[in-house]
């Protein structure tokens, strides 16, 4: 497994040399945080696929349609039609009316102390859930990946830590987001040539794939069965099948546009208008990337086979083992690699936001109350925060051991930033009578709500749990609502009120927003 | 461009450009946000609750089930180019906006 390794590394040198470029170019606080507000459209486009297209995406939905045929696919669909709340209702207004990051369209014309605070402590839950889970997948991915070349569990973790903190640390926004860039690309290859191979395998013929996808055999408890894998029902099953798709559909459609490292990507473009087209770039090539999901998983499914992925490293080796099956140990290796830099990329992308939300939110305007003591001293915090957060993130991801149940860590940040963030935020852009009442307990609520029902959810306690649905969202999503409204109509606050106009005009004509910096 | 007044704001607010502006982005965002969720829920709950009736083959070895999932990504594309195109026109009105705005 040299030739991925070599890969790996070649992928590594590039990132750095982008970071050390980045880093002779940062200076100051809207650079470090915002990348100067001077990336593009297609560029931040494809900055947001890669934030997006986690190792989930790509090794975890290969592997659910590989296992469980179309239900596995609802999941690619979910992915992309949640991006049209981010178009929609988002990406704009946040653009026009914040700085740095999600709680300042809250601040705007709430009392921005206690908002604040609230806001950064779902930001950094939210992203170290995310971020243990991307690590815990990296960890095990490499040690089965590398296994020849002595590169353990506890390495792998260290490894990949250590280059997202030198990432966020010395190149800040501009540096994560290059990375981001490259990542996409490497992977969009990545998955077309794949996909190629799959279709080559059956002499181009749909047909012959779709046929082939009907009539499935894999072994369930030593008997020999076969089933149409464009079949519904394989995963999701009565009686809370049902409830269980709607409630993970929910959580992605909501969720997607509460994620903190995919909104502070509006703030790297330089006007409402960028973040919109890029948005739509940005759609055009994750919804790319999931229909090809088709042909990876059902290829893995028909190809390679359920029995042998099962033998060979388990469900998220599906892709990597395609890629073995069609392209032999170069191809292989280059797939393994684009597994590497996504997680990579992804959890810098967290780290980033994570770090940013505590520098800007708590550090500068709660602790602080929005005066920076020194010149530089926000990015000084930041990058104190980015290593901590990377530490941390490394701890947790050794003690829970490459064997951990990581899938509902994921589904867990979706889950509270569909519960927290995105009441708040919808009902601050268009509410007049929502005020700092209402947005506290909204994001408490929505929070220990998903947090909570997680916690008793089957994906914790296994079969039989108290809660029956694996993904919280249909419950904790309305609580999330619920008590932002109650609280609201139960307090009054005339100033928040007056300000609406303010947030209003300034949300849907970007008067007065933030400019991108000359250079 | 000095900053501007509260009372700016209140009064760019209630000028009939920026209501146009409002109403013309709500006659397409409000039809287009419910028409996708809408379109987008069935498929959990056709799925579902009726695995039967989707499971039904329609093109060759491909069943209704499938060839909604994958009408998903062309309604997606859909509504978002449409949205682009309706900007174009929010944009012309925000920025007439802007420009009044910072001449205060």
């Amino acid at each position: 497994m040299t030739i991925a390794l070599a890969m790996f590394l070649g992928f590594v040198t590039l990132t750095l040399a982008i970071t050390a470029w980045a880093a002779r170019r940062s200076s100051g606080s809207v650079s470090y945080f915002a990348a100067g507000r001077r990336i593009n459209a297609w560029q931040n486009g494809l900055a947001v696929a890669g934030d997006y297209m986690s190792a989930a995406s790509f090794l975890g939905i290969a592997g659910l349609i590989a296992f469980n045929g179309y239900d596995g696919f609802m999941y690619s669909v979910g992915w992309l039609v949640a991006y049209l709340t981010v178009l929609l209702v988002v990406a704009e207004p946040l653009r026009n009316a914040g700085k740095y990051t999600m709680a300042d369209v809250l601040a705007y014309r709430l009392n921005p102390r206690p908002v604040r605070a609230m806001a950064s402590l779902s930001t950094l839950t939210v992203s170290t859930f995310y971020m243990i889970a991307q690590m815990v997948g990296a960890g095990a991915l490499v040690s089965l990946l590398l296994k020849d070349s002595g590169i353990d569990f506890r390495t792998a973790v260290i490894g990949v830590g250590a280059l997202m903190i030198i990432y966020v640390v010395f190149g800040g926004m501009l540096a994560t987001t290059w990375v981001q860039i490259v990542k996409a690309v490497l992977l969009v290859a990545g998955t077309i040539l794949l996909s190629l191979l799959v279709l080559a395998h059956f002499g181009f013929s749909f047909t012959e794939f779709f046929n082939r996808v009907t009539d499935v055999r894999y072994h369930q408890n030593g008997v020999e069965v076969t089933r149409n894998f464009l079949e519904p029902g394989l995963r999701y099953k009565p009686p809370y099948g049902a409830l269980d798709l709607i409630s993970l559909g929910l959580a992605l459609i909501l969720g997607t546009a509460g994620l903190p490292h995919i909104l502070v990507r509006f703030y790297t473009v330089p006007d409402a208008r960028t973040a919109r087209m890029s948005v739509v770039w940005a759609m055009a090539i994750i919804g790319t990337f999931y229909v090809m999901t088709t042909f990876l998983g059902f290829g893995a499914a028909t190809i390679v086979g359920r029995d042998h992925i099962a033998a060979n490293g388990g469900i998220n080796m599906s892709a990597p083992l395609l890629a073995k099956a069609l392209g032999g140990d170069v191809f292989f290796s280059f797939i393994s690699a684009v597994a590497f830099a996504t997680i990579l990329a992804v959890v810098a992308g967290l780290t980033i936001s994570a770090s940013t939300s505590f520098a800007h939110d708590f550090w500068t305007n709660v602790v602080h109350r929005g005066v920076e003591r020194s010149p530089g001293e926000e990015v000084r915090v930041a990058r104190i925060t980015a290593c901590v957060v990377g530490v941390v993130s490394i701890a947790i991801a050794i003690l829970l051991g490459p064997s951990a149940n990581v899938a509902f860590l994921v589904g867990l940040a979706f889950a509270v930033a569909a519960s927290a963030n995105l009441p708040v935020i919808l009902l601050s852009l268009f509410w007049r009578r929502f005020n700092t009442t209402g947005a506290v307990c909204g994001l408490a609520a929505g929070l220990a709500s998903s947090i909570g029902l997680i916690l008793v959810s089957p994906s914790v306690r296994g079969p039989g749990a108290p809660f029956p649905l694996d993904n919280p969202g249909i419950v904790s999503i309305p609580v999330g609502f619920l008590a932002a409204w109650l609280a609201s109509l139960m307090t009054r606050d005339t100033s928040s009120e007056q300000k609406f106009s303010e947030l209003l005009v300034r949300a849907n004509t970007g008067l007065g927003a933030e400019k991108a910096e000359r250079g | 461009m000095k900053l501007l007044q509260p009372s700016d704001w209140d009064q760019i607010a209630v000028t009939e450009k920026f209501q146009q502006l409002l109403r013309e982005k709500r006659r397409f965002v409000i039809p287009a946000t419910v028409f996708f969720i809408v379109y987008y829920f069935a498929l959990p709950v056709l799925v579902g609750y009726f695995p039967g009736l989707m499971s039904k083959k329609v093109l060759g070895p491909l069943n209704i089930a499938y060839i909604f999932a994958l009408s998903q990504f062309g309604m997606a594309w859909t509504i978002a180019w449409l949205y682009v195109r309706a900007a174009e026109r929010f944009d012309k009105l925000a920025q007439q906006l802007k420009n009044d705005g910072e001449r205060r």
